[in-house]
Protein backbone atom coordinates (compact mmCIF):
# COMPACT_ATOMS: atom_id res chain seq x y z
CA UNK A 1 0.00 0.00 0.00
CA UNK A 2 1.21 3.73 -1.05
CA UNK A 3 2.11 6.26 1.89
CA UNK A 4 0.78 8.62 -1.03
CA UNK A 5 -3.16 8.08 0.66
CA UNK A 6 -4.74 11.45 0.30
CA UNK A 7 -8.07 10.33 1.19
CA UNK A 8 -8.94 10.09 4.97
CA UNK A 9 -10.79 6.11 5.66
CA UNK A 10 -14.19 6.41 7.24
CA UNK A 11 -14.22 4.28 10.15
CA UNK A 12 -17.87 2.57 10.90
CA UNK A 13 -17.86 1.14 14.40
CA UNK A 14 -20.21 -2.08 14.48
CA UNK A 15 -22.27 -2.43 16.99
CA UNK A 16 -20.58 -5.60 18.78
CA UNK A 17 -23.40 -5.84 21.71
CA UNK A 18 -26.03 -6.82 19.51
CA UNK A 19 -24.38 -10.00 18.55
CA UNK A 20 -24.85 -11.21 21.48
CA UNK A 21 -28.72 -10.78 21.22
CA UNK A 22 -28.53 -12.29 18.08
CA UNK A 23 -27.73 -16.03 19.25
CA UNK A 24 -30.62 -16.26 21.79
CA UNK A 25 -32.70 -14.64 19.14
CA UNK A 26 -32.61 -16.36 16.32
CA UNK A 27 -36.06 -17.10 14.43
CA UNK A 28 -37.12 -21.39 14.29
CA UNK A 29 -39.96 -22.37 11.58
CA UNK A 30 -42.42 -24.20 13.67
CA UNK A 31 -40.27 -23.36 16.74
CA UNK A 32 -41.40 -23.75 20.53
CA UNK A 33 -44.96 -22.37 20.97
CA UNK A 34 -44.74 -19.21 23.58
CA UNK A 35 -44.60 -19.72 27.11
CA UNK A 36 -47.34 -18.41 29.51
CA UNK A 37 -45.20 -15.15 30.33
CA UNK A 38 -44.44 -14.46 26.92
CA UNK A 39 -46.19 -11.55 24.94
CA UNK A 40 -46.73 -13.45 21.29
CA UNK A 41 -47.03 -10.63 18.46
CA UNK A 42 -48.08 -11.57 14.88
CA UNK A 43 -46.66 -10.24 12.17
CA UNK A 44 -47.68 -10.58 8.50
CA UNK A 45 -45.31 -9.83 5.55
CA UNK A 46 -46.47 -9.24 2.19
CA UNK A 47 -45.09 -7.43 -1.04
CA UNK A 48 -43.54 -4.72 0.36
CA UNK A 49 -45.06 -4.45 3.87
CA UNK A 50 -45.00 -5.67 7.34
CA UNK A 51 -48.32 -5.54 9.00
CA UNK A 52 -48.44 -4.04 11.55
CA UNK A 53 -45.71 -1.86 10.90
CA UNK A 54 -45.36 -0.32 14.61
CA UNK A 55 -44.41 -2.64 17.21
CA UNK A 56 -44.46 -1.49 21.32
CA UNK A 57 -42.80 -3.29 23.44
CA UNK A 58 -41.40 -2.69 27.00
CA UNK A 59 -37.97 -2.50 28.29
CA UNK A 60 -37.39 -6.22 29.63
CA UNK A 61 -40.54 -7.76 28.23
CA UNK A 62 -39.84 -11.35 26.53
CA UNK A 63 -41.46 -11.42 23.64
CA UNK A 64 -42.18 -13.58 20.32
CA UNK A 65 -42.74 -12.58 16.80
CA UNK A 66 -44.71 -15.24 15.00
CA UNK A 67 -44.36 -14.02 11.30
CA UNK A 68 -45.79 -15.33 7.73
CA UNK A 69 -45.76 -14.05 4.67
CA UNK A 70 -48.83 -13.56 2.14
CA UNK A 71 -46.64 -14.15 -0.73
CA UNK A 72 -43.19 -14.28 -1.19
CA UNK A 73 -40.32 -15.34 0.68
CA UNK A 74 -39.16 -12.05 2.89
CA UNK A 75 -36.54 -11.66 5.63
CA UNK A 76 -37.16 -9.72 9.20
CA UNK A 77 -34.09 -8.13 10.76
CA UNK A 78 -33.96 -5.97 13.61
CA UNK A 79 -30.38 -4.27 12.84
CA UNK A 80 -29.42 -2.78 15.74
CA UNK A 81 -29.64 -6.04 17.69
CA UNK A 82 -28.60 -8.49 14.83
CA UNK A 83 -31.99 -10.34 15.35
CA UNK A 84 -32.49 -11.83 11.79
CA UNK A 85 -34.90 -14.90 10.18
CA UNK A 86 -36.26 -15.84 7.11
CA UNK A 87 -40.14 -15.75 6.98
CA UNK A 88 -40.32 -18.85 4.05
CA UNK A 89 -44.52 -19.04 2.50
CA UNK A 90 -46.26 -21.32 4.60
CA UNK A 91 -44.38 -21.65 7.45
CA UNK A 92 -44.69 -19.86 10.75
CA UNK A 93 -41.34 -18.35 11.91
CA UNK A 94 -41.33 -17.69 15.61
CA UNK A 95 -38.22 -15.07 16.88
CA UNK A 96 -37.76 -14.58 20.52
CA UNK A 97 -36.29 -11.24 21.70
CA UNK A 98 -36.42 -9.24 25.31
CA UNK A 99 -35.03 -5.60 24.45
CA UNK A 100 -32.81 -4.68 26.80
CA UNK A 101 -33.06 -0.62 26.05
CA UNK A 102 -35.25 1.52 25.02
CA UNK A 103 -35.44 3.84 21.69
CA UNK A 104 -36.89 3.55 18.07
CA UNK A 105 -35.63 0.79 16.32
CA UNK A 106 -36.26 -0.37 12.77
CA UNK A 107 -37.09 -3.31 11.30
CA UNK A 108 -37.08 -4.61 7.35
CA UNK A 109 -37.09 -7.60 5.28
CA UNK A 110 -33.40 -8.24 4.27
CA UNK A 111 -34.17 -10.19 1.87
CA UNK A 112 -34.52 -8.60 -1.76
CA UNK A 113 -37.79 -9.33 -2.69
CA UNK A 114 -38.60 -6.95 -5.90
CA UNK A 115 -39.50 -3.19 -6.39
CA UNK A 116 -40.74 -1.67 -3.11
CA UNK A 117 -38.03 -3.87 -1.04
CA UNK A 118 -36.27 -0.66 0.07
CA UNK A 119 -39.80 0.21 1.48
CA UNK A 120 -40.76 -2.97 3.42
CA UNK A 121 -39.74 -1.93 6.94
CA UNK A 122 -41.20 -0.83 10.32
CA UNK A 123 -40.32 0.85 13.79
CA UNK A 124 -40.28 -0.89 16.89
CA UNK A 125 -41.12 0.79 19.69
CA UNK A 126 -39.38 -0.01 23.10
CA UNK A 127 -40.44 2.26 25.95
CA UNK B 1 -3.54 0.79 -24.89
CA UNK B 2 -0.84 1.16 -27.61
CA UNK B 3 1.64 -0.67 -26.85
CA UNK B 4 4.04 1.80 -28.55
CA UNK B 5 3.23 4.42 -26.13
CA UNK B 6 5.72 4.85 -23.45
CA UNK B 7 5.15 5.50 -19.58
CA UNK B 8 6.01 9.22 -20.07
CA UNK B 9 3.42 9.77 -22.93
CA UNK B 10 0.82 7.55 -21.05
CA UNK B 11 0.66 9.56 -18.39
CA UNK B 12 0.62 12.67 -19.99
CA UNK B 13 -2.57 11.45 -22.06
CA UNK B 14 -4.37 10.21 -19.22
CA UNK B 15 -3.63 13.68 -16.90
CA UNK B 16 -2.56 13.79 -13.66
CA UNK B 17 -4.82 16.44 -12.45
CA UNK B 18 -7.55 15.96 -10.93
CA UNK B 19 -7.09 12.65 -9.54
CA UNK B 20 -8.87 12.07 -5.79
CA UNK B 21 -7.22 8.77 -4.34
CA UNK B 22 -4.17 6.74 -4.84
CA UNK B 23 -3.64 3.40 -3.64
CA UNK B 24 -0.62 1.27 -4.08
CA UNK B 25 0.40 -2.28 -4.59
CA UNK B 26 3.55 -2.95 -3.23
CA UNK B 27 5.44 -5.87 -4.42
CA UNK B 28 4.73 -6.15 -7.90
CA UNK B 29 8.18 -6.42 -9.02
CA UNK B 30 8.28 -10.07 -7.77
CA UNK B 31 4.92 -10.21 -9.47
CA UNK B 32 6.32 -12.06 -12.92
CA UNK B 33 7.95 -14.78 -10.71
CA UNK B 34 4.72 -15.70 -9.00
CA UNK B 35 2.73 -18.31 -10.23
CA UNK B 36 -0.01 -17.27 -12.51
CA UNK B 37 1.53 -13.94 -13.76
CA UNK B 38 2.66 -15.00 -16.67
CA UNK B 39 1.52 -12.23 -18.76
CA UNK B 40 3.53 -9.33 -19.97
CA UNK B 41 3.49 -6.83 -17.15
CA UNK B 42 2.79 -3.05 -18.11
CA UNK B 43 1.05 0.48 -17.57
CA UNK B 44 -2.78 0.12 -18.32
CA UNK B 45 -6.24 1.57 -16.83
CA UNK B 46 -9.27 0.52 -17.00
CA UNK B 47 -12.65 2.05 -16.50
CA UNK B 48 -15.32 1.19 -13.79
CA UNK B 49 -18.98 2.23 -14.09
CA UNK B 50 -21.64 0.96 -12.02
CA UNK B 51 -25.33 0.79 -10.71
CA UNK B 52 -26.74 1.90 -14.29
CA UNK B 53 -30.13 0.66 -13.32
CA UNK B 54 -31.43 0.91 -16.86
CA UNK B 55 -35.04 1.29 -16.58
CA UNK B 56 -35.11 3.59 -13.61
CA UNK B 57 -38.02 6.19 -14.14
CA UNK B 58 -38.65 9.28 -11.50
CA UNK B 59 -37.96 12.48 -13.15
CA UNK B 60 -37.71 14.51 -9.65
CA UNK B 61 -34.84 12.07 -9.65
CA UNK B 62 -33.24 11.62 -12.64
CA UNK B 63 -35.18 13.82 -15.51
CA UNK B 64 -32.20 12.43 -17.92
CA UNK B 65 -32.90 8.71 -17.11
CA UNK B 66 -32.84 8.01 -20.71
CA UNK B 67 -29.38 9.39 -21.48
CA UNK B 68 -27.58 9.19 -18.43
CA UNK B 69 -25.85 5.69 -19.39
CA UNK B 70 -25.89 6.43 -23.01
CA UNK B 71 -23.87 10.13 -22.24
CA UNK B 72 -20.98 7.89 -20.04
CA UNK B 73 -20.64 5.47 -22.94
CA UNK B 74 -19.93 8.83 -25.10
CA UNK B 75 -17.54 9.82 -22.09
CA UNK B 76 -15.57 6.76 -22.38
CA UNK B 77 -15.20 6.52 -25.94
CA UNK B 78 -13.89 10.14 -25.66
CA UNK B 79 -10.91 9.45 -23.80
CA UNK B 80 -7.77 10.62 -25.33
CA UNK B 81 -6.45 6.80 -24.60
CA UNK B 82 -8.94 4.05 -24.41
CA UNK B 83 -8.75 1.85 -21.22
CA UNK B 84 -7.52 -1.41 -21.62
CA UNK B 85 -10.72 -2.88 -20.41
CA UNK B 86 -14.42 -1.70 -18.83
CA UNK B 87 -16.00 -3.19 -15.88
CA UNK B 88 -19.96 -3.11 -14.77
CA UNK B 89 -20.02 -3.44 -11.40
CA UNK B 90 -23.29 -4.65 -11.00
CA UNK B 91 -27.04 -3.41 -11.04
CA UNK B 92 -26.72 -2.67 -14.68
CA UNK B 93 -30.81 -2.68 -14.68
CA UNK B 94 -33.25 -1.19 -12.14
CA UNK B 95 -35.58 -4.56 -10.72
CA UNK B 96 -38.97 -5.24 -11.73
CA UNK B 97 -41.13 -7.67 -10.68
CA UNK B 98 -42.50 -8.57 -14.15
CA UNK B 99 -40.06 -11.11 -15.82
CA UNK B 100 -40.79 -9.82 -19.67
CA UNK B 101 -39.65 -6.40 -18.66
CA UNK B 102 -36.43 -7.69 -16.43
CA UNK B 103 -35.15 -9.51 -19.89
CA UNK B 104 -36.23 -6.30 -21.83
CA UNK B 105 -34.06 -4.09 -19.85
CA UNK B 106 -31.01 -6.64 -19.70
CA UNK B 107 -31.09 -6.86 -23.55
CA UNK B 108 -31.65 -2.68 -23.82
CA UNK B 109 -28.86 -2.24 -21.16
CA UNK B 110 -26.42 -4.52 -23.26
CA UNK B 111 -27.13 -3.09 -26.39
CA UNK B 112 -26.10 0.44 -25.09
CA UNK B 113 -23.17 -0.77 -23.31
CA UNK B 114 -22.33 -2.68 -26.60
CA UNK B 115 -21.36 0.83 -27.75
CA UNK B 116 -18.45 1.27 -25.99
CA UNK B 117 -15.24 1.50 -28.64
CA UNK B 118 -13.24 -1.05 -25.78
CA UNK B 119 -14.28 -4.48 -26.61
CA UNK B 120 -12.87 -6.03 -23.35
CA UNK B 121 -16.05 -5.35 -21.52
CA UNK B 122 -16.87 -7.20 -17.90
CA UNK B 123 -20.20 -7.52 -16.68
CA UNK B 124 -20.97 -8.36 -13.41
CA UNK B 125 -24.84 -8.84 -11.65
CA UNK B 126 -26.43 -6.47 -8.59
CA UNK B 127 -29.63 -7.56 -6.88
CA UNK B 128 -31.86 -5.83 -9.05
CA UNK B 129 -30.37 -7.75 -12.15
CA UNK B 130 -30.32 -10.81 -10.41
CA UNK B 131 -31.93 -11.63 -6.63
CA UNK B 132 -35.34 -12.30 -7.51
CA UNK B 133 -35.02 -15.58 -9.91
CA UNK B 134 -31.22 -17.04 -8.58
CA UNK B 135 -29.54 -14.58 -11.61
CA UNK B 136 -31.49 -16.56 -14.08
CA UNK B 137 -32.32 -13.55 -16.83
CA UNK B 138 -29.25 -12.73 -16.56
CA UNK B 139 -27.20 -16.18 -17.24
CA UNK B 140 -29.61 -15.11 -20.62
CA UNK B 141 -27.29 -12.19 -21.50
CA UNK B 142 -24.03 -13.05 -19.75
CA UNK B 143 -22.16 -16.26 -19.53
CA UNK B 144 -21.27 -15.95 -15.60
CA UNK B 145 -21.88 -14.11 -12.72
CA UNK B 146 -18.32 -15.01 -11.06
CA UNK B 147 -15.15 -15.37 -12.93
CA UNK B 148 -11.37 -14.32 -12.75
CA UNK B 149 -8.89 -12.76 -15.42
CA UNK B 150 -5.20 -11.76 -15.27
CA UNK B 151 -4.24 -8.32 -17.08
CA UNK B 152 -0.37 -7.73 -17.16
CA UNK B 153 0.21 -9.07 -14.00
CA UNK B 154 -2.71 -8.33 -12.17
CA UNK B 155 -4.70 -10.80 -10.84
CA UNK B 156 -9.03 -9.44 -10.69
CA UNK B 157 -11.89 -11.57 -8.96
CA UNK B 158 -15.04 -10.54 -9.49
CA UNK B 159 -17.39 -12.46 -6.81
CA UNK B 160 -21.20 -12.88 -6.83
CA UNK B 161 -22.87 -11.76 -3.93
CA UNK B 162 -26.39 -10.60 -5.28
CA UNK B 163 -27.37 -14.26 -6.86
CA UNK B 164 -28.41 -15.29 -3.45
CA UNK B 165 -31.52 -12.53 -2.40
CA UNK B 166 -29.62 -13.12 1.68
CA UNK B 167 -26.37 -11.02 -0.09
CA UNK B 168 -24.20 -13.63 0.79
CA UNK B 169 -21.62 -15.12 -1.56
CA UNK B 170 -22.55 -18.87 -0.14
CA UNK B 171 -20.12 -21.59 0.89
CA UNK B 172 -19.78 -22.98 -2.77
CA UNK B 173 -18.12 -19.42 -3.96
CA UNK B 174 -16.27 -18.99 -1.07
CA UNK B 175 -14.09 -22.61 -1.59
CA UNK B 176 -14.10 -21.51 -5.18
CA UNK B 177 -12.48 -18.60 -3.73
CA UNK B 178 -10.05 -20.34 -1.69
CA UNK B 179 -8.87 -22.70 -4.68
CA UNK B 180 -8.55 -19.64 -6.44
CA UNK B 181 -6.12 -17.92 -4.25
CA UNK B 182 -4.73 -21.40 -3.04
CA UNK B 183 -3.01 -21.06 -6.79
CA UNK B 184 -1.25 -17.34 -5.91
CA UNK B 185 1.58 -16.29 -4.53
CA UNK B 186 1.42 -14.06 -1.41
CA UNK B 187 2.93 -10.79 -3.26
CA UNK B 188 0.54 -11.39 -6.50
CA UNK B 189 -1.37 -8.24 -7.20
CA UNK B 190 -4.90 -8.93 -7.12
CA UNK B 191 -8.09 -6.48 -7.55
CA UNK B 192 -11.71 -7.72 -6.17
CA UNK B 193 -14.39 -6.55 -8.28
CA UNK B 194 -17.88 -6.76 -6.21
CA UNK B 195 -21.27 -5.73 -6.43
CA UNK B 196 -21.95 -4.93 -2.57
CA UNK B 197 -19.49 -3.87 0.36
CA UNK B 198 -17.72 -6.98 1.15
CA UNK B 199 -17.44 -5.79 4.84
CA UNK B 200 -20.14 -4.43 7.20
CA UNK B 201 -20.45 -0.60 5.89
CA UNK B 202 -24.19 -0.53 6.99
CA UNK B 203 -26.46 -3.83 7.32
CA UNK B 204 -28.92 -1.37 8.62
CA UNK B 205 -29.42 -0.23 4.32
CA UNK B 206 -28.17 -4.00 3.28
CA UNK B 207 -25.20 -2.39 2.69
CA UNK B 208 -23.08 -5.93 3.63
CA UNK B 209 -21.84 -9.30 2.91
CA UNK B 210 -23.90 -11.71 4.89
CA UNK B 211 -20.42 -14.01 4.89
CA UNK B 212 -17.93 -11.28 3.35
CA UNK B 213 -16.12 -11.70 6.55
CA UNK B 214 -14.97 -14.76 5.30
CA UNK B 215 -14.41 -13.85 2.06
CA UNK B 216 -12.42 -11.25 3.34
CA UNK B 217 -10.40 -13.99 5.79
CA UNK B 218 -9.28 -15.28 2.54
CA UNK B 219 -8.02 -12.57 1.17
CA UNK B 220 -6.06 -11.14 4.01
CA UNK B 221 -2.86 -13.41 3.85
CA UNK B 222 -2.33 -11.86 0.54
CA UNK B 223 -0.15 -8.98 0.41
CA UNK B 224 -1.39 -6.79 -2.38
CA UNK B 225 -4.91 -7.12 -2.29
CA UNK B 226 -7.56 -3.89 -3.71
CA UNK B 227 -11.73 -3.74 -3.73
CA UNK B 228 -13.86 -2.25 -6.44
CA UNK B 229 -17.48 -2.26 -5.52
CA UNK B 230 -20.66 -0.32 -6.20
CA UNK B 231 -24.05 -0.46 -4.41
CA UNK B 232 -23.89 2.46 -2.30
CA UNK B 233 -24.23 4.79 -5.26
CA UNK B 234 -21.57 7.06 -3.99
CA UNK B 235 -17.38 7.11 -3.45
CA UNK B 236 -16.21 5.73 -0.30
CA UNK B 237 -13.15 4.40 0.64
CA UNK B 238 -12.51 2.30 3.74
CA UNK B 239 -9.73 -0.13 4.96
CA UNK B 240 -9.88 -3.85 6.49
CA UNK B 241 -6.84 -4.21 8.06
CA UNK B 242 -4.45 -3.85 4.80
CA UNK B 243 -7.19 -4.29 1.97
CA UNK B 244 -8.63 -1.11 0.75
CA UNK B 245 -12.31 -0.94 -0.37
CA UNK B 246 -13.20 1.79 -3.03
CA UNK B 247 -17.13 2.25 -4.06
CA UNK B 248 -18.00 4.20 -7.07
CA UNK B 249 -20.68 6.56 -7.82
CA UNK B 250 -23.79 5.78 -9.89
CA UNK B 251 -24.72 6.63 -13.29
CA UNK B 252 -28.41 6.63 -12.39
CA UNK B 253 -28.90 8.34 -8.81
CA UNK B 254 -26.82 9.22 -6.09
CA UNK B 255 -27.98 7.60 -2.19
CA UNK B 256 -27.08 9.14 1.17
CA UNK B 257 -23.89 8.83 3.60
CA UNK B 258 -24.15 5.58 5.07
CA UNK B 259 -26.59 6.48 8.19
CA UNK B 260 -26.91 9.91 7.58
CA UNK B 261 -30.78 9.52 7.00
CA UNK B 262 -33.40 7.88 8.80
CA UNK B 263 -34.47 6.10 5.21
CA UNK B 264 -32.53 5.68 2.27
CA UNK B 265 -33.60 6.92 -0.41
CA UNK B 266 -31.84 8.38 -3.68
CA UNK B 267 -30.88 12.22 -3.38
CA UNK B 268 -33.62 14.47 -5.67
CA UNK B 269 -31.91 16.28 -9.13
CA UNK B 270 -30.77 19.29 -8.76
CA UNK B 271 -31.19 21.24 -11.72
CA UNK B 272 -28.30 23.60 -11.16
CA UNK B 273 -26.45 21.00 -10.95
CA UNK B 274 -27.46 18.28 -13.59
CA UNK B 275 -25.59 14.81 -13.03
CA UNK B 276 -24.21 15.90 -9.49
CA UNK B 277 -23.64 13.19 -7.79
CA UNK B 278 -23.12 10.54 -10.13
CA UNK B 279 -20.30 9.46 -12.37
CA UNK B 280 -17.77 6.60 -13.17
CA UNK B 281 -13.90 5.78 -12.58
CA UNK B 282 -10.88 5.28 -14.61
CA UNK B 283 -8.41 3.28 -12.71
CA UNK B 284 -5.01 3.98 -13.77
CA UNK B 285 -2.14 0.94 -12.73
CA UNK B 286 1.20 2.58 -12.66
CA UNK B 287 4.12 0.09 -12.83
CA UNK B 288 7.29 1.11 -11.10
CA UNK B 289 10.32 -1.06 -10.92
CA UNK B 290 9.56 -2.05 -7.15
CA UNK B 291 5.87 -1.39 -7.14
CA UNK B 292 2.70 -0.98 -8.59
CA UNK B 293 0.04 1.88 -7.50
CA UNK B 294 -3.38 1.90 -8.65
CA UNK B 295 -4.36 5.63 -8.84
CA UNK B 296 -8.39 6.20 -9.01
CA UNK B 297 -9.60 9.35 -10.64
CA UNK B 298 -13.39 10.12 -10.22
CA UNK B 299 -15.43 11.67 -13.05
CA UNK B 300 -18.54 13.06 -14.06
CA UNK B 301 -21.32 11.69 -16.14
CA UNK B 302 -20.05 13.44 -19.06
CA UNK B 303 -16.13 13.15 -18.25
Amino acid sequence: MSTSVKTKWVALALCAAAVAVAAASRGEAAGPPPAGDERVIVIEARRYEFSPDEIRIKKGEAVVFELHTADRKHGFLIPDFNVRADVPPGETVRVRWVPTRTGRFAFKCDLFCGSGHEDMNGTIVVE
Amino acid sequence: MDPKINRKEFLKLLGLGGAVFASGLSGFANADADAGAGDEAGDFFFVQLSDTHWGFTGPKVNPEAENTLREAVAAVNDLAVQPDFVVFTGDLTHTTDDEGERRRRLAKFKEIASGLKVRDVRFMPGEHDASLDAAKAYLEFFDRTHYTFDHKGVHFIAVDNVSDPHGALGDEQLRWLKADLDGLARSRPIVVLAHRPLFGLYPQWDWDTKDGEKAIELLLPYKNVTVFYGHIHQEHHFKTEHIPHHAAKSLMFPLPAPGSVPQKAPIPWDPGKPFAGMGWRDVKAEVYPKRLELEIEEKGVRG
